[in-house]
């Protein structure tokens, strides 16, 4: 991910939830000054946590946070509920189409807490 | 000649009758561009396939039917008249003309005229209600004929006969079959056999009269008519149907002086030509050394050899076997080659098995060297095998009795390897192993692309299982793996998967990836394996560990839109409910604002529910008496029904309340596709259960079990799949038939596909259900009593359930709703709103 310092230095972490209000294996939503960010707990790949846009450009919905994960070509990826196309979960890269992607972000937990860099 | 000289001197070809074999004709030559071909029909519609005639019965429509259509021969260049009845043909001006006085030059004129059935001259043979079995316009006749009447006669026994009777019993007549000879289809069955066959389809109902000749037709006593017999004897009927044999339309051959036989038939020499040379006869209407061809597969063959004559080949026509195999009333009955023994010196030996009704004889040389003919009745398993050591002059096993014998495991077979590349693999088309091997070369690789290019097994498809079995040794000897693996992270396909579950009963996704998968699942295998967990231990789907795996709608017990939001169906047992819980509907969709249609499975969709409207709606629901309708899951949705005898003055039995039973023991089975069901109280079935997965008519003695239709994108008339059952038996064979389907079908393969990839198909099924081939009845019994004792509605469950019910909040960290989801008004209610009508959402990032 590729952040210049002027935007970084806008950011924050910013709580979302606790830790347990995760769903292993499948997505939940956040809500953060209108922006809708899915959030993924894939308890078996490398990384665990992974943070994409809600909405599906290609469907043109809010409902990423709903789709089910698992892997292509060991790449973390997410597939859309509406029409089934794979978003990577380290780029946002929509893999059956070169035009479409959904942002990233990042997310982390400390001391129990979830948080996103927005 | 110049080229532009050549392009005017394209030839005329004039084909006469546009049956199966006019139209195998025309298929030979349109593409050769130095040809135009006008196809003259005295009949009112293009080639159908008549061989499957009866299915007009058991659903088939006339477009099913129709093996051509007027769009398929504009396109192909073919000028062609319906109800064009050739009254002359001038052979000097080379020209015919038709009824109307038409004109139609030719250069090669092919008359594939056909045949029409003989009626034997009985006095009182033209009266209202005596028909005959040819053409589509028949069974109209035939149906119209029924409606009035309630026994049905058919004069004839033979093979057509036999299709004819079966027609009229599906229509639900009293039937008999009247022969004059003392056996029934004596052309290709011995004593023996005919007399087991007569047993068979007495059984099934039929009542057979051999060896009598029909004096008269005069008025009945209880029935219209009364037929009155050489031995005195009578039989009243209210519909007689004539089905005593063929008889070659040679009349324009007569008129213009074309040599025909001494009985009739067009005289043709090996190349199909008449005795005018530039006239070509194919088909029932032409006489081969004195032979009429009562078959398709010797029409086409002629079709081949005179388009190839006409184009300068030489190809000549010798003749063809009359081996046969049909399913006549469910009866299985096979001949092959010298079927009487006829040939010098032949032997045979004989199998009988008289309380399972089969019987078995094999003819071979007096050296017991070769198989000279065959016949089979009650099982054909053999057949192919036997044609194969016919028709290849195939060395016998040393005792040529093991071919027929019951022996369990030790069976001879005939591998696709043993056979010689000159081996007939599909006779309808004139297909052998060595043109099946030249289509693998030239890059067919799957079975569709072989059909398409070589067309073997696209005729009457008795090839197909071996087909598939020279195919796929081909290409297994050509080191191509035939790839079934579901996705990168599995490589099973589902049955496979289906069958490591159960035996190492294995209880979760994770367990199975790490046995038997690699890498994190995805969206195919995760909720493939959820739902054969659920097939198979039938667990709670929203359980912790299975709810990763379920798509959306399953994940979230309603069935996602294209705008996020959720559409909700209870479940309405055969489409019947109490005023009270239709107020209860109406008063939900209202206080949420939700949209509201009647499905095709006579049910109530609401549509525009946000996920945190969800449970509220449902716990109003289920409060008032609802249970989830699983809409959103692979799963049975609906058996449809109409109100059977209860109110309807037509119904003979109460396919409601056996609607409201199916409904109920099947309701939550979770299957590798969504299953339909329909219930209809009488044959004028306004439930349309021909259309579904598992389709039951009512009929006088019991119900009639129709199997792996379907409606929507690639519609398919259910196949009859066993008549008049009691309650208990239907039962029982649809607890098979559903978990057989779901223990070994694909993913997302509809009951209808499921059908059409079972290696022989309708008859294996049979077999394996009513037959228990596999011994497999009982576990299929046992599972789905597992799955219907631990029904649950899901609905209920996840509504006591506090980790499942976290869920259903659009937003992990706020009660907000999703500020996307817009909807307008249209014709009083909500739906989404279009791109154009959105208000945009102001959305800064400060």
């Amino acid at each position: 991910m590729e952040f210049t310092n002027d935007k970084q230095a806008d950011k924050n972490w910013i709580k979302v939830c606790s830790e347990q209000d995760l769903v292993k294996d499948a997505g939940v939503c956040a809500l953060i000054n209108d922006q809708q960010i899915a959030i993924f707990h894939l308890e078996k790949a490398e990384q665990k946590l992974f943070a994409v846009g809600n909405f599906d450009p290609i469907g043109k919905a809010n409902v990423i946070y709903r789709g089910i994960v698992g892997s292509i070509n060991d790449e973390p990826v997410v597939a859309s509920p509406l029409y089934k196309q794979h978003f990577s979960l380290l780029t946002g890269q929509c893999l059956q189409d070169e035009a479409s992607n959904v942002p990233v972000y990042l997310v982390r937990v400390q001391s129990g807490e979830v948080q996103l860099f927005v | 000649m110049s080229a532009q000289i050549q392009i005017q001197a394209k030839q005329n070809i004039v084909v006469v009758g546009n049956g199966m074999v006019g139209h195998h004709f025309v298929e030979q030559l349109y593409k050769d561009n130095d040809y135009q071909i006008t196809v003259l029909s005295a009949e009112s519609r293009l080639a159908y396939d008549r061989v499957h005639l009866s299915e007009f019965f058991t659903g088939k429509t006339a477009d099913d039917l129709a093996m051509t259509d007027v769009a398929t021969y504009e396109a192909w260049g073919v000028d062609f008249r319906t109800n064009a009845k050739v009254v002359n043909i001038d052979k000097a001006n080379k020209k015919v003309v038709t009824a109307t006085g038409e004109e139609f030059g030719y250069d090669k004129l092919v008359l594939a005229t056909g045949s029409y059935p003989f009626v034997p001259p009985i006095p009182g043979k033209d009266r209202d209600h005596c028909l005959v079995y040819r053409t589509i316009e028949d069974l109209h006749a035939i149906e119209n004929s029924a409606k009035s009447s309630k026994v049905g006669v058919v004069i004839g026994g033979g093979l057509l006969g036999l299709e004819a009777a079966n027609a009229i019993k599906e229509l639900g007549l009293e039937t008999h079959v009247v022969e004059f000879a003392p056996q029934l289809m004596g052309v290709q069955v011995d004593a023996g056999g005919g007399a087991v066959l007569r047993n068979k389809i007495e059984d099934l109902g039929v009542q057979v009269h051999t060896s009598k000749a029909t004096n008269v037709i005069e008025d009945g006593e209880q029935c219209r008519y009364k037929l009155c017999f050489s031995d005195d004897t009578v039989l009243e009927t209210d519909l007689i149907l004539f089905s005593a044999g063929i008889r070659p339309y040679d009349n324009l051959a007569r008129e213009f002086d074309l040599e025909i036989g001494e009985r009739g038939g067009i005289t043709i020499n090996n190349q199909c030509q008449t005795s005018d040379a530039d006239i070509y006869a194919i088909g029932e209407c032409a006489l081969w050394n004195n032979f009429i061809f009562g078959l398709v597969a010797p029409g086409y063959a002629m079709a081949k050899v005179a388009a190839k004559h006409i184009c300068g080949e030489s190809e000549s026509f010798t003749g063809a076997d009359m081996s046969t195999k049909l399913k006549l009333m469910g009866v299985e009955v096979g001949s092959i080659g010298d079927a009487h023994g006829k040939t010098a010196g032949s032997l045979t030996y004989t199998y009988e098995n008289q309380p399972e009704g089969v019987y078995k004889k094999i003819v071979v040389s007096s050296d017991k060297s070769k198989l000279l003919g065959a016949v089979l009745i009650g099982d054909t398993s053999e057949y192919d095998s036997l044609l194969q050591y016919m028709l290849n002059g195939i060395d016998l096993p040393e005792t040529p009795e093991s071919l027929i014998l019951p022996m369990g495991g030790d069976k001879p077979t005939l591998g696709a390897d043993s056979l010689p590349d000159s081996a007939m693999i599909c006779s309808c088309h004139n297909v052998t192993k060595g043109d099946i091997i030249a289509s693998v070369d030239a890059g067919a690789t799957d079975l569709p692309a072989l059909k398409s290019c070589t067309k073997a097994s696209t005729g009457c498809g008795g090839c197909s299982a071996l087909l598939k079995d020279v195919f796929e040794t081909e290409l297994e000897n050509r080191g191509v793996e035939v790839k079934k693996d579901m996705c990168e992270h599995f490589a099973y396909s589902r049955r496979e998967l289906f069958d490591l579950i159960k035996v190492e009963k294995i209880k979760t996704f994770d367990e199975l990836l790490d046995k038997h998968g690699s890498g994190l699942g995805c969206e195919i295998c995760k909720p493939t394996t959820a739902s054969i967990l659920a097939s198979v231990y039938n667990e709670y789907i929203l359980e912790k560990l299975h709810l990763p795996l379920q798509d959306s709608n399953d994940n979230f017990l309603a069935n996602l839109q294209k705008d996020g939001t959720y559409s909700v169906v209870p479940r309405i047992p055969g489409g019947e409910i109490t005023p009270e819980k239709l107020i209860v509907i109406g008063e939900v969709a209202k206080k949420y604002a939700l949209y509201t249609k009647i499905t095709g499975g006579q049910r109530i969709d609401m549509f525009g529910a946000r996920v945190e409207q969800l449970p509220l709606i449902w716990q109003e629901l289920i409060d008032a008496g609802f249970e989830t309708g699983h809409a959103y899951g692979k799963s049975l949705r609906t058996v449809k029904s109409c109100v059977g005898e209860t109110w309807c003055r037509f119904g003979v039995k109460d396919s409601l309340s056996m609607a409201l039973y199916l409904e109920n023991r099947y309701k939550g089975l979770r299957s590798p596709h969504k299953i339909k069901f329909a219930v209809s109280g009488c044959t004028r079935e306004c439930a349309e259960a021909q259309s579904k997965d598992i389709g039951v008519i009512a009929t006088e003695n019991g119900w009639n079990l129709y199997v792996c239709g379907n409606g929507g994108m690639r519609p398919r008339h259910g196949d009859l799949f066993a008549t008049d059952l009691d309650d208990a038996t239907l039962i029982q064979y649809i607890d098979r038939v559903l978990m057989f389907y779901v223990k070994t079908a694909d993913r997302l393969q509809r009951t209808s596909v499921w059908l059409e990839s079972l290696e022989g198909g309708l008859e294996y099924l049979q077999k394996v259900i009513i037959d228990d081939s596999l011994e497999l009845a009982g576990e299929l019994e046992n599972q789905m009593k597992v799955i219907a004792d631990s029904y649950q509605c899901e609905w209920k469950t996840t509504l006591a359930d506090p980790e499942a019910m976290k869920r259903f909040k659009s937003f992990v960290n706020s009660d907000d709703s999703d500020s996307n989801i817009q909807f307008v008004t249209e014709r009083e209610q909500i739906r989404p709103a279009r791109e154009e009508e959105r208000i945009p959402v102001i959305f800064d990032p400060s």
